[in-house]
């Protein structure tokens, strides 16, 4: 067990000529909501990115709980415990709330069940899918979505849909969690909320999160440490307060 | 509760075996009868190795939202190696018809679930478009070595005389072929009710989600290309049993496209409506083969066309919306049960709670949805405070 649940040291990334990310050195401690911000096309994305396997780091190395995950597939990485929500919602949009969540169940060792079992409807099918349906159920309590449970994902309204994309990653069941703009196109009400959210998961389900976000009352009411980001490298890192007041961090939102 | 939950799955299901039992019972109660034609027991076959290509095909185009142009190259693949073994067996075991059939099914199903995980293989890297030409290109080719190779009778195909089965003296074809297309029903519709049929399912509807959720995309993709090339293997080997010479001609892009055509006048991810419009084509490809003859003849692909297009546009039509909402299955369904399709739960799954590590009790009373009696301006003044306060 290490120190930080996740740390980078020298990540960094290159297409062709440009440098996308470099030098990012992320050391984010357990049970921390650390927050990523930076202006548009800073490269926060594609730290998540390289962070959840779906871009190859050209350097540096990825930790997650002192075990190198850099260089695994999505698939690993995500069973070694990072679960994310994306930018643009992505949820299986022709598939009930329900069976979003079950999907997320899908990997968890005690829901185990080989196809050869599904195909032959043995007694396990049946065991995992009445399990499965109940835990996916519960979560979807927490959320709020309970009563939604049979419609499709995608006539949700907006806030319920990023909920349901929270929900599906938590049932991963995940040690760090990764949000991609939670709060995008979300009003001051529905922000309030996942600010309370975020606590409530972070506390409940004993979490650890990282998050990208562009809402600064957002980020202050919440991350315990940020990083800023900015043309792909570090401009500041640390305590939230302090690291917004750094004169570097203002000039490069305002400008001038 | 148990049983009231399982016995709804079976209902689900039973629809589809009900189809596929009752051309069954058509068939034996005509030759029952004695009136069976030897006309109609081969409607029959090819109707069950229809509803087996459609249903495979359906898998791969339906629930993993492939498309495949290829699947009649499997079918060939099944065909020709099946029915070359099945024609090799049957030399050697002269009087056992059914358990040469068995075997050779199991054989060709297998040599083209291989060529299935080869095919599944590009699936992998491309997408959409560009697969449908790898598949619709493996079709050709593979019907191309057949006829170039000697060994399964070059250009003048496959003969297979030894395999025919006489309709006349005893059912044993079609009945076979609807009782394998039953044991397919089975496995297909279990798979798809499974965590494996969710996670195929995930896939289709976004495959970069899929992956961040851990689902092995690699695994499934070639997991159902296997799967569908073998039942359609299978029936290239029931085919091979139909029909003397297997010629490759018939295994042309046009017969992918016919399946594909099921598939899609069924209703993509709709196992009930692929069964329905496999039985319905083959039955109007028999019609119009049967009834236009002359010069007529030359109209079966117009006739066939226009049945395809109008019942496309009256499946899709805005003018027509009314009379399928109030027709449609579902709501006749609804009707004769009396009870709204949206108000179905899954309460029954309640008596096996299964421990968390999460405390329920502190959940629910935690309020997730604070302030919804707020006022609008008290939500504005918080902002704006808000942003005040930050700078």
């Amino acid at each position: 067990m290490s120190e930080f649940v996740l740390e980078t040291q020298n990540l960094g990334i290159s297409f062709g000529g440009l440098k996308a990310a470099q030098d990012v050195n992320l050391k984010i401690k357990k049970n921390q909501i650390y927050g990523l911000i930076g202006p548009n096309g800073a490269g926060k994305t594609t730290v998540f990115n390289m962070l959840t396997g779906v871009y190859k780091p050209t350097t540096g190395k990825i930790f997650l709980d002192g075990k190198k995950i850099d260089g695994l597939s999505q698939e690993k990485i995500n069973h070694m415990g990072i679960a994310r929500t994306f930018q643009n919602i992505r949820l299986f949009n022709n598939m009930s709330v329900i069976r979003n969540v079950m999907v997320g169940l899908h990997n968890l060792p005690e829901y185990k069940c080989t196809v050869w079992e599904s195909f032959f409807r043995l007694p396990r099918h049946f065991m995992t899918e009445i399990k499965m349906r109940e835990r996916a159920k519960e979560l979807l309590r927490i959320f709020g979505l309970e009563d939604e449970r049979n419609a499709l994902a995608c006539n949700l309204p907006y806030g319920k849909q990023r909920k349901l994309e929270i929900a599906r990653a938590l049932a991963t069941n995940p040690k760090l969690l990764l949000l991609d703009e939670p709060a995008a196109g979300m009003n001051p009400h529905e922000t309030e909320d996942l600010v309370k959210t975020i606590h409530f998961i972070r506390d409940n389900f004993d979490m650890t999160i990282l998050l990208i976000e562009h809402d600064m009352k957002f980020v202050a009411s919440l991350c315990d440490e940020i990083t800023v980001l900015n043309f792909g490298t570090v401009l500041a890192e640390g305590d939230t307060r302090t690291a917004l007041r750094n004169p570097e961090v203002i000039r490069a939102y305002i400008g001038g | 509760m148990k049983s009231i939950r399982i016995s709804k799955i079976k209902f689900k299901d039973f629809i589809n075996y009900a189809l596929v039992l009752a051309l069954m019972a058509y068939g034996l109660i005509l030759f029952a009868s004695g009136s069976l034609r030897p006309s109609t027991a081969m409607l029959l076959t090819q109707m069950g190795y229809c509803i087996i290509l459609a249903v495979s095909l359906n898998l791969v185009v339906g629930f993993l939202g492939e498309l495949s142009l290829g699947h009649a190259g499997f079918m060939c693949i099944g065909a020709y190696i099946g029915g070359l073994f099945a024609v090799v067996l049957k030399t050697a075991m002269p009087d056992m018809k059914f358990a040469v059939l068995v075997i050779s099914m199991i054989v060709g199903g297998a040599v083209a679930s291989v060529f299935g995980f080869v095919i599944g293989l590009p699936s992998l890297r491309l997408k959409g478009d560009y697969l449908a030409i790898v598949t619709l290109a493996f079709g050709e080719i593979v019907r191309n070595v057949f006829m170039n190779q000697e060994t399964f009778g070059g250009a003048r195909g496959l003969t297979t005389i030894s395999l025919i089965y006489d309709t006349r003296r005893a059912p044993t074809l079609f009945v076979v072929v609807l009782a394998f297309a039953l044991v397919m029903l089975f496995v297909i519709q279990n798979l798809i009710k499974s965590k494996h049929g969710r996670a195929i399912t995930a896939i289709r509807d976004n495959e970069i989600a899929a992956k961040a959720m851990g689902i092995n995309v690699t695994f499934y993709k070639l997991f159902v290309f296997i799967v569908a090339s073998f039942f359609a293997g299978c029936a290239g080997v029931i085919y091979a049993h139909t029909t003397t010479p297997v010629l490759y001609s018939f295994f042309s892009y046009n017969y992918s496209i016919e399946i594909l055509v099921m598939v899609v006048l069924g209703g993509m991810g709709s196992i009930t409506g692929s069964i329905v419009s496999a039985v319905f084509i083959t039955y109007i490809n028999f019609l119009l083969q049967s009834q236009l003859s002359g010069d007529l003849a030359a109209m079966r692909n117009l006739v066939y066309a226009i049945i395809l297009i109008v019942v496309v546009i009256f499946s899709n039509a805005p003018a027509l919306r009314d009379f399928r909402e109030r027709y449609s299955p579902a709501a006749l369904f609804s009707r004769f049960k009396k009870r709204d399709a949206s108000t179905q739960t899954d309460d029954e799954a309640k008596w096996a709670r299964v421990p968390t590590k999460i405390k329920m009790d502190a959940i629910l009373s935690t309020d997730l949805n604070p302030g919804s009696n707020k006022s609008i301006h008290g939500d504005l003044g918080g902002h704006d405070g808000g942003k005040g306060g930050n700078k």
